[in-house]
Order: structure tokens, then C-alpha cells, then sequence
């Protein structure tokens, strides 16, 4: 039995359902992710989940428990809100101590326990001062420190992590999973960034329109995307149209709008005539002033149209002759030197064919 | 430097009428405390001719009087302990109905703010008379009262010209200043913080009292503050609604510069009741402040 089963869960504002008929199995002990752009349903649902909302349809159970009717005060549940929400007159010790407070722990045991809390995020010493005092990754520890210190069966968080600078962002992120596993709490976060999610989850849940539109490790969320919205969602991908031209036992062809005809692998049997589209990561788009020619392998020449320089790699957008658009990526790792090619660049790409994967409408 | 004497002609003018009208008269108000009563009332001359030739005619007799005297020391701390009771009343009063304006939707707030000042669009002494009505002996809610009281043997009680006519006056009267203050500082809380206490296990009255109200104590004191220290002086209520056994200490200084017309003795009376009020609001900032840190 998982430790929190979503069944069915709806939730509708008037005319506006935030979160449709979603149902999920989130584990013990792992770090769940639900992913998505704003207004998805995510938030919605991380509210349900801690007592603040409740499902207009479906259930929510803890450890087996339907968690119906139940007052989010006393849910084993609690959350790491995105304004961290410390208590501006209390110091960090005080904020802290504040669950164990709220269920009569005797006072040397709150200090001993604050002490460890404070440890357990390395902001000893800092028992004293008072929130306003804090940087912002520092108030974030405090904020999680106080949720996790008596033990909730369940931490939520609500894109914590949103506040803080780039660089900060991944040490905290390091934190966060190392503390994960130290303590060994389910956490369920949310967050609208992909590449957190990637780094943090072990499950990851995408969302759109209040549907779960997939979930899955993030490496396969990354690498077998389910549909077009997850595909596009997760990373860079090219989103190539078509239809399914013939099917073979183990590849297809595909015929390609502004491209041409390319072999991919049959995962799904798709008949003949099929709409779709052909999920292809650009790390997987090979890009040369010339490619040799193989089996299995499909190549085009085209004009090198515009490039993305992001430091370590540049995404080339090439334009083929047919007026489609292929983004390959290249590192740089050639020292000194921004990018290989220039716009107006003739160039080849090409891709295996079982780089991408076709996705059927 | 030529900005100076820019910010000389938009201060210099309000600091001249504070100048004339409270530095002066304060500072008049202090020789009068040492100076003699005239022969008719008000104060007898500054100078003095005899012999030696021109003195101060000065005398520190009216302190000596005002100290030697308990009565007036007790009635100073009277008035104390009605505005205090006015001003804890104000709070317990006022307190859930900031409460309820602050929490309720935005919409609504500003015509329920209306209705708290409402009253002050009306004269003030109108609103005291109106509590003589409603507190005398012929009204409908005293008749009420009397005889409900009747049923279980009771005597029929007088409420009018009675401290407790007086309390419910200055409460009556003061509302709106411990109100105004409490919702300004209310309306600021941030409701996340009430979620984030809820959900780390706080019940309703935990988290009013452990978030809540620590947070609003700024607005408490200044409430406070508005409160009592108007109250400590007032003479007009007392005077209307008091009758022999509600006079403060207002009433005293009242009668000394109108009926017995010794200024002097009056002034040392206002003076030793600005200085307590003074002391008690820089005591209470202090607090205040200390708290802060």
C-alpha cells in the first residue's frame, strides 16, 4: 500500500476545473515531484493533500486512512510554503521549536531537539537571530528545519526554491536530496522548473490542464516522453509533424511535413496514416559540414538558420530545403571558440533512427 | 545650502504656531504654577514693589498644598484607574471587530471602516447627552432592566451619575481610536503565516494567540495609547455623566480655573497631569521598543 493514494481527485472553481480526475500512488521514502506550467493544477493539488482544500470528487488517504474531513492541524502532514512564511516575532530557535510546541513536548526536550534541527541544516549557532536577519537560502533551512522536526509522514513543498539566485539554487538542491535520504521523509514538491525536477525526483509527475499526463523516473520521463506536451515540456526537444507512411516489424517510416520521409523505430504498431509527431532530442541530432551516409541513420543537408549560445553547448537551428526547422546541440568543447557555424552555414544533420520516437496525436 | 532655506519656509511656519500656541502657553502655564493668586481670582502680578525695590512675587506654596494634601494625589490616581479600565475595556471591545473588518473581504472593509467613524461626523457632547438618556432613570432599557431585576428581589439600581456611567462614556466615546489603530495593524498580517501555523498543528485559538496577537501588539499600544491618555484629562464626561462620585481629575482642574478661580492652583494640577502622561507614554514607548528587539 503506498503511503498517499490520490483516487479520482477533482477540483473545480465555477467553470474552471483545476484538477481533473488525477489519481497517483506516491510512495514511502521517495522524492515525488509534481511538474508542470502555472496554473497546471499542482499547487491545487499540494493544498488538498495538506488539509487547506478538499476535492469537490475522489479521495485522498494517508498510510490507508481517508484523510477526508480531517483539519490540516492534524494531518502528519506538513509544508515548506514558497514565501517560507517564518514567524517574523519569533527567533529561528522559537520558529523551530513551534510544532513541538503545539503538542506539549517538555521544554528540554524542544532545545535538545531544536539544537539537532538546527544541526541537521547547518545553521547552528544561528538559534538566536530573527528572520529578517536571514539571507534567503538561510530562511529556506529554517522553513524546512521546522516542518520535518516532528517527523511529518509527509513533507510537502511548494516551489521552495523559487526565490533563490541560479547558483544557490543548486547547492540547495543538494542539499535538499541529501537531507532526503538522510531522514528518509516522503517529500511531494512542487515545482514549474524542469531541470529541478529532473535533478531532485525520483518520480516525477507532469501535469497540464489538471491531467497527470505522465509518470515516471526522469529518465524515462526525459527519454520516452508520452506525448507532445510532456516531450516539449522536459528539456529541448524537436517537435517534428507527420504521419506514419509503412510499418515494418521493427522500424517505420514516417513522412515528415517540410522534411521528407525518415526511418524511426516502431514502438507502438501505429498503423499506416497516423498523425503525429516525432519527438527528437537535439543532443541526439548529429551536425557536420558533412555526414557519412549509413544504414539507419537519416541525413539531410540544410542552411544553418540561428544559433542559442548557452556557454557549454550551442543549439544550432537549421532550416531545411522542405521549410522545416531541426535544432541540433554542440558542445563546446573546443576551448576559446563560441560555435562552430555561422548562420547562412551549409551544414548536414542526422539522427539514428531510434533518436526519437514517434508520437501519435 | 540653498536647499535650507527651502526647508525653513515649509517647517518654519508650523514650528512658529507650535511655538506661540503650546511652547508659550506651556511655559506660562509653569510660571503661573509658582506665582500667587490674585486678589479676585486669576493671578496676582509677577512684580512686586516694596522697600528693597522690584521682586518676582514667586512661591512654591501651591506645590506644597497640592502635595500636603492626599486628596488630590488619589484623585490623580482615580483618573488613572477609569482610563485604564477605559482603555482595557477599548481593547476587549474593539479587538474582534478589527478582527472581523481585516478579515473580511476587501470590498466590504472600507463601508465598515465608514461605520466606525460614523459617529464622529456628530458632535461629541450630543453623543454624552445621549447617554444620559439612555442611562436615566425614565429610559426604556433602565426600566427594562429594573424590572427584570424586580422578578428576583432586587432593588431597583441607578445607573446615570455613577462612575459606571462615566466608564461606559469614555468607552463609548474612545472606540473608534483603539478600532482604527488595531485594524490598520491587523490588516497587514500576512495569511500565509496563519496557514503555516495551522499546518504545523496549531488550533484556531493557538494560532490567535501565538501569531496573531503578538503580531498586532504595535497596534494594541497605539490604541492604547489614544485611549488613555485622553481619558486620564477628561472632564466633560465625568462632568455629565459622574455625578458626585465620577469627578476626575479634569473636573478638578475645571472648577479651580472656573469656580475658584486659583490659577495658580490649577496649574499646578496641570502640570503634575501632563507630566504623568508624558511619563506614562514615553514609558510605554520604551516598552514598546524593548519588546521590538
Amino acid at each position: 500500500m503506498a503511503l498517499l493514494e490520490i483516487r479520482n481527485v477533482t477540483r473545480r472553481f465555477g467553470e474552471f476545473t483545476a484538477v481533473d480526475d488525477v489519481s497517483l500512488d506516491i510512495e514511502a521514502g521517495e522524492f515525488f515531484t509534481l511538474l508542470g506550467p502555472s496554473g497546471c493544477g499542482k499547487t491545487t493539488l499540494l493544498r488538498m493533500i495538506a488539509g487547506f482544500d478538499a476535492p469537490d470528487a475522489g479521495r485522498i488517504a494517508l498510510d490507508g486512512r481517508n484523510m477526508s474531513g480531517i483539519a490540516p492541524e492534524r494531518r502528519s502532514i506538513h509544508t515548506v510554503f514558497q514565501s517560507y512564511a517564518l514567524f517574523p516575532h519569533m527567533t529561528v530557535a522559537d520558529n523551530i521549536a513551534f510544532p513541538l510546541r503545539m503538542s506539549q513536548v517538555t521544554p528540554q526536550q524542544i532545545a535538545r531537539r531544536v539544537e539537532e534541527a538546527l544541526e541537521d541544516v547547518r545553521l547552528t549557532g544561528m538559534g538566536k537571530r530573527y528572520p529578517n536577519e536571514l539571507s534567503g537560502g538561510q530562511k529556506q533551512r529554517v522553513a524546512v528545519a521546522r516542518a520535518l522536526i516532528n517527523r511529518p509522514k509527509l513533507l510537502l513543498l511548494d516551489e521552495p526554491l523559487a526565490a533563490l539566485d541560479a547558483k544557490l539554487k543548486e547547492s540547495v538542491q543538494l542539499e535538499l536530496i541529501g537531507l532526503q535520504r538522510e531522514i528518509g521523509i516522503t517529500f511531494v514538491y512542487v515545482t514549474h522548473d524542469q531541470s529541478e525536477a529532473l535533478a531532485l525526483a525520483h518520480r516525477i509527475a507532469v501535469m497540464n490542464h489538471g491531467r497527470v499526463e505522465q509518470v515516471d523516473e526522469p529518465s524515462k520521463i526525459y527519454g520516452f516522453p508520452k506525448n507532445r506536451f510532456v516531450a516539449d515540456f522536459i528539456g529541448q526537444c524537436n517537435l517534428l509533424d507527420g504521419e506514419v507512411k509503412s510499418v515494418d516489424t521493427e522500424r517505420m517510416t514516417l513522412s515528415l511535413t517540410g522534411l521528407g520521409d525518415v526511418e524511426a523505430i516502431n514502438a507502438e504498431n501505429d498503423a499506416a496514416g497516423t498523425k503525429g509527431v516525432l519527438a527528437l532530442r537535439p543532443e541526439k541530432v548529429a551536425i557536420a559540414r558533412a555526414l557519412p551516409a549509413q544504414t539507419g541513420f537519416n541525413r539531410f543537408a540544410g542552411r544553418v538558420f540561428d544559433f542559442l549560445y548557452l556557454g557549454d553547448v550551442t543549439v544550432y537551428i537549421v532550416e531545411l530545403p522542405g521549410g522545416a526547422r531541426v535544432e541540433a546541440l554542440l558542445p563546446n568543447s573546443a576551448a576559446g571558440r563560441a560555435r562552430f557555424f555561422e548562420p547562412g552555414d551549409e551544414v548536414q544533420v542526422g539522427w539514428r533512427y531510434d533518436a526519437g520516437h514517434f508520437l501519435n496525436d | 545650502m540653498e536647499k535650507l532655506w527651502r526647508k525653513w519656509l515649509i517647517g518654519g511656519p508650523p514650528l512658529v504656531y507650535l511655538v506661540v500656541f503650546f511652547a508659550i502657553p506651556t511655559l506660562i502655564m509653569v510660571v503661573a504654577s509658582f506665582r500667587n493668586p490674585g486678589e479676585f481670582g486669576g493671578l496676582a502680578p509677577l512684580l512686586f514693589r516694596d522697600e528693597t525695590g522690584r521682586h518676582l512675587d514667586l512661591t512654591v506654596e501651591n506645590y506644597v498644598r497640592f502635595f500636603s494634601d492626599a486628596l488630590y494625589l488619589r484623585l490623580f490616581f482615580k483618573s488613572l484607574l477609569y482610563a485604564a479600565i477605559t482603555a482595557l475595556t477599548c481593547l476587549i471591545v474593539s479587538y474582534p471587530l478589527a478582527l472581523l473588518i481585516a478579515r473580511s473581504p476587501k470590498k466590504y472593509r472600507d463601508i465598515m471602516v465608514l461605520l466606525v467613524i460614523l459617529p464622529f461626523w456628530s458632535n461629541f457632547l450630543i453623543r454624552v447627552y445621549a447617554w444620559i438618556i439612555i442611562l436615566g432613570p425614565q429610559s426604556v432599557f433602565v426600566g427594562a432592566l429594573n424590572g427584570f431585576l424586580g422578578f428576583f428581589g432586587v432593588e431597583p439600581i441607578t445607573l446615570l451619575y455613577s462612575p459606571f456611567a462615566v466608564l461606559v462614556g469614555m468607552v463609548y466615546v474612545h472606540l473608534p481610536f483603539m478600532v482604527l489603530p488595531l485594524y490598520a495593524n491587523l490588516e497587514k498580517h500576512d495569511p500565509a503565516l496563519l496557514d503555516a501555523a495551522q499546518d504545523l498543528g496549531a488550533s484556531s485559538w493557538q494560532r490567535f494567540w501565538r501569531v496573531t496577537f503578538p503580531l498586532s501588539l504595535p497596534g494594541v499600544y497605539a490604541g492604547s495609547a489614544l485611549v488613555f491618555i485622553p481619558a486620564f484629562g477628561m472632564f466633560a464626561i465625568p462632568d455629565l455623566l459622574g455625578g458626585t462620585e465620577g469627578i476626575m481629575i479634569g473636573n478638578v482642574i475645571k472648577q479651580q480655573f472656573l469656580d475658584s478661580r486659583d490659577w495658580p492652583f490649577g496649574s499646578v494640577l496641570s502640570i503634575v497631569l501632563t507630566a504623568m502622561a508624558v511619563l506614562l507614554a514615553a514609558a510605554g514607548a520604551w516598552y514598546a521598543r524593548r519588546a521590538r528587539e
